[in-house]
């Protein structure tokens, strides 16, 4: 079958037939078990079990949170003993929430099944199935398996790739899964096509360093629309974009995803864990993992539970600490230097590596950079590494993103040729961080400035309303006493004067209401009555208040009363002795007129 | 017409010439009105490279104000919460050189901060909701209020109005999710056939 060939690549020593000797084996179950909650891309999962609780092998304890995360199940039988935050498999040697079980040695099941009817099965229930089984991409990256099954609204998938090109030096956890595995994997093959319609074109991309995987593979494909392509050994073949076009010419568009040209891609071990889940009705809770290394005693794959110490795993294989110079998790270029042996393996472990002084020197100190080029011809994504490299030293963001700076796969590649011994790739994943860290801080402020304008604007239209509200507080005050004028006006029976409707009329209205008050002694003459009126009623009111108190009230509150009482006598005298000196004026002008 | 002016040289090119330098002044004038800029782009810009804390340490009511100033020729180097990044940004853009954060008006903080409200001892005093500048504390008048770490710029400004003193400023935790490679140690300046650099 024709394969096509990348750009660049590197071939570094392979030093895969240390961990082939042996076969798959097992490691005594650990005393503790470590289960981080977030091992998969995505939102990481909520526990759903209490400390002290008794769980079985494959039991839930932990859910799913939303749709792009995975739930986590019980490796072992026992008793969860902590759910805390424990150091964990991640560059930055953070501590991050784990589920810490106690085995009771027993390794006792949960009741499980599979699914009766697979042929028949919809493939939305298969994927169910999967999410629910906690599968996460195996192979690294560690993406919801059902997610990436589920492109939706996508182009149809035409291909199905599965990756078993293993192309780093020293991992063969693959390779040994499918020597001794192929039935389950194809069989798990057969249930992807299934669930992704049966799609026309099926391969297992595996390099030629294999021949006895894919001597394996051979009797268990025949007839299956299975088609093993094997093509030259190159670091790094085994990238999800690197595969796809290897295998099928087709490159992916920068920013896109496989879905968009109609294909899937997975790794082998996962359709492993696909079948286990499906048939079975296991969970995933073990993996093929290398432990490998010249500090090692014995070099092989293990089928390991997900939460193993990596310090359980290296005790069982004749571990020599001081002969170890780092201990690495991944492959020797991918992979990342763990600064403690107690964290867990997780589900996207494929190889521990406890290598020699001899195998992996320190780093050399980094030597300024030549210009050699060496990079650039080894690059697979065929960037421009040197530049990358100049301008990540000069934080110049955006000429970092105009050299398709998140193009690039982290291989190493450039790093592994670089003769200044430049630790490149740290370099990129650095600016990397860093150009994201500043996107997240520019959506940042831009909603600060967002809020601060609407708090300004807020703030504008509230005084804005105050002073509106202030202007028609005046305004209706002033017609209420135009109103009154005008009203007065007609009490008077003066026709001529004019009526002040407008506010603009101020000056008429107040000499309206000057006229009024002049020539309306009645209603001031009843007004005063009235109030004379009220007076009586206050005091009256008052006095029966004393009068009903006397008996209950304090002195205190008594004295209150009769103070009110005073109170409004006073205040009646007050209106009565108004309305005597009224009527007084009242009569004096009558008179004065009746003079003239 | 036409032929006296076919006839005579100099006239022939004063009309050829005063007719394009019509023709093309009305043309940039037509232009000039129909593409228009509105407001000074050079403001928004600049708006755009501030922190927008709203914090005011630069003396001015707001990061916009400030840009607007900038604009106007003021200095560069007044930004604490943005620090020599937005300077060096803003030399960038102006094509000026870029100083040192000028001390005056606050020092660069090293980690970025939220304010946090002990809300025990939260009167309700409504004061620091009234000084945040993007509305980022919840509460009401005799209620206890709380700020909304998600929208707090770390501005400082609740610190000051609060009668009883309950507002601290914490550090931002940084997670695994915000966290990133380091910087490697920068390489030195040595040729690989000279001594060796001193680890």
């Amino acid at each position: 079958m024709k394969t096509w060939v990348t750009p660049g690549g590197v071939h570094p020593p392979e030093n895969k037939h240390q961990s082939l000797t042996l076969p798959i084996g097992t490691l005594p179950i650990p005393e503790t078990l470590v289960i981080p909650l977030s091992q998969h891309i995505g939102a990481g999962a909520t526990p759903c079990v209490e400390v002290g609780a008794k769980v079985l092998k494959g039991q839930k304890i932990a859910d799913a949170a939303g749709m792009f995360s995975v739930p986590m199940h019980a490796p072992t039988s026992g008793t969860i003993s902590a759910i805390e935050h424990r150091p964990v498999a991640h560059s930055s040697g953070m501590l991050a929430p784990c589920i810490e079980i106690t085995s009771d040695g027993r390794d006792e099941w949960i009741k499980h099944q599979g699914f009766a009817d697979i042929e028949n099965a919809t493939a939305k229930a298969l994927l169910q199935a999967i999410s629910d089984a906690g599968i996460a991409g195996m192979g690294g990256a560690g993406f919801p398996t059902a997610v990436k099954l589920n492109p939706g609204y996508r182009r149809p998938i035409n291909s199905l790739i599965v990756n078993a090109t293993e192309c780093e030096p020293y991992i063969t956890a693959d390779d040994s899964a499918i020597r001794e595995r192929a039935a389950e994997i194809v069989e798990g093959i057969g249930i992807l096509s299934q669930i992704l319609g049966h799609p026309s074109n099926i391969m297992i991309g595996i390099e030629a360093n294999k021949p006895e995987a894919i001597a394996a593979l051979a009797p268990h494909v025949v007839d299956s629309g299975i088609s093993v392509v094997s093509f030259p050994t190159k670091y790094p073949s085994g990238g999800e974009k690197q595969l796809i076009y290897i295998l099928t010419g087709q490159e992916i568009p920068s920013g896109e995803l496989p879905a968009d040209i109609g294909v899937v891609c997975v790794n082998i071990g996962t359709t492993y864990a696909i079948k286990r889940a499906i048939v079975d009705g296991e969970p995933l809770i073990s993996r093929v993992t290398t432990m490998t290394g010249d500090a090692c005693g014995i070099n092989r794959n293990y089928d390991t539970l997900i939460g193993t110490p990596v310090s359980h795993m290296l005790a069982n294989s004749e571990f020599q600490e001081e002969a170890c110079s780092r201990l690495v998790m991944g492959g020797p270029m991918m992979g990342f230097s763990l600064t403690s042996a107690d964290v867990p393996i997780v589900k996207t472990t494929n190889c521990i590596l406890a290598p020699s002084y001899e195998e992996i020197p320190d780093d050399e100190p980094a030597q300024p950079c030549i210009r050699c080029g060496m990079c650039a011809e080894a690059c697979p994504v065929s960037l421009l590494p040197q530049q990358l490299f100049w301008y990540s030293q000069a934080q110049d963001h955006e000429r970092l993103e105009a050299h398709n700076l998140f193009d690039c796969i982290e291989c190493g590649a450039c790093s592994y040729v670089c003769p200044s011994n430049i630790p490149l790739v740290q370099h990129y994943r650095h600016s990397k961080g860093e150009i994201q860290k500043a996107r997240a801080d520019k959506v940042k402020s831009d909603h600060a400035r967002e809020r601060f304008e609407f708090h300004q604007q807020r703030i504008e239209q509230a005084e804005k309303d105050k002073e509106a509200k202030r202007a028609a507080r005046r305004e209706a005050a002033e017609s209420a006493k135009a109103k009154a004028a005008d009203a007065s006006n007609k009490a008077a029976g003066d026709a001529d004067k004019p009526a002040a409707n407008s506010a603009a009329d101020i000056i008429a209205a107040a000499q309206a209401r000057a006229a009024a008050k002049k020539v309306s002694p009645e209603q001031q003459q009843a007004k005063f009555e009235r109030s004379i009126a009220g007076a009586e009623m206050r005091l009256q009111m008052a006095k029966e208040k004393l009068a009903d108190a006397d008996a209950s009230q304090t002195e205190e509150q008594k004295n209150i009363l009769s103070a009110a009482v005073e109170g409004a006598r006073q205040k009646l005298e007050q209106a009565q002795l108004r309305l005597q000196e009224h009527i007084n004026a009242h009569s004096q002008t009558k008179n004065g007129e009746q003079v003239d | 017409m036409i032929e006296t002016i076919a006839q005579q040289p100099i006239l022939a090119a004063l009309v050829a010439l005063v007719g394009l330098g019509i023709l093309f002044g009305g043309l940039l004038g037509f232009a000039a009105e129909k593409f228009k800029v509105e407001g000074d782009p050079i403001v928004e810009q600049l708006d755009e490279l501030l922190p927008q804390t709203q914090c005011g340490q630069c003396g001015f009511p707001g990061c916009r104000p400030y840009a607007e100033s900038i604009a106007n020729g003021d200095a560069i180097n007044k930004c604490p919460p943005g620090g020599q990044a937005t300077i060096n940004a803003i030399a960038n853009l102006l094509d000026v050189p870029a100083p040192e954060l000028d001390a005056e008006h606050g020092e660069e903080a090293e980690v970025k901060t939220v304010a946090f409200i002990r809300e025990d001892e939260c009167i309700g005093c409504t004061k620091c909701i009234q000084a945040c500048p993007v509305d980022a504390i919840l509460g009401a008048a005799k209620l206890m209020h709380t700020v909304i770490a998600d929208e707090c710029t770390g501005c400082d400004l609740c610190v000051e109005p609060c009668p009883v003193d309950c507002i601290d400023m914490l550090p931002v935790e940084e997670g695994m999710k915000e966290w990133h490679w380091p910087a490697p140690p920068t390489t030195a300046d040595l040729i690989a056939s000279d001594r060796r650099p001193q680890l």
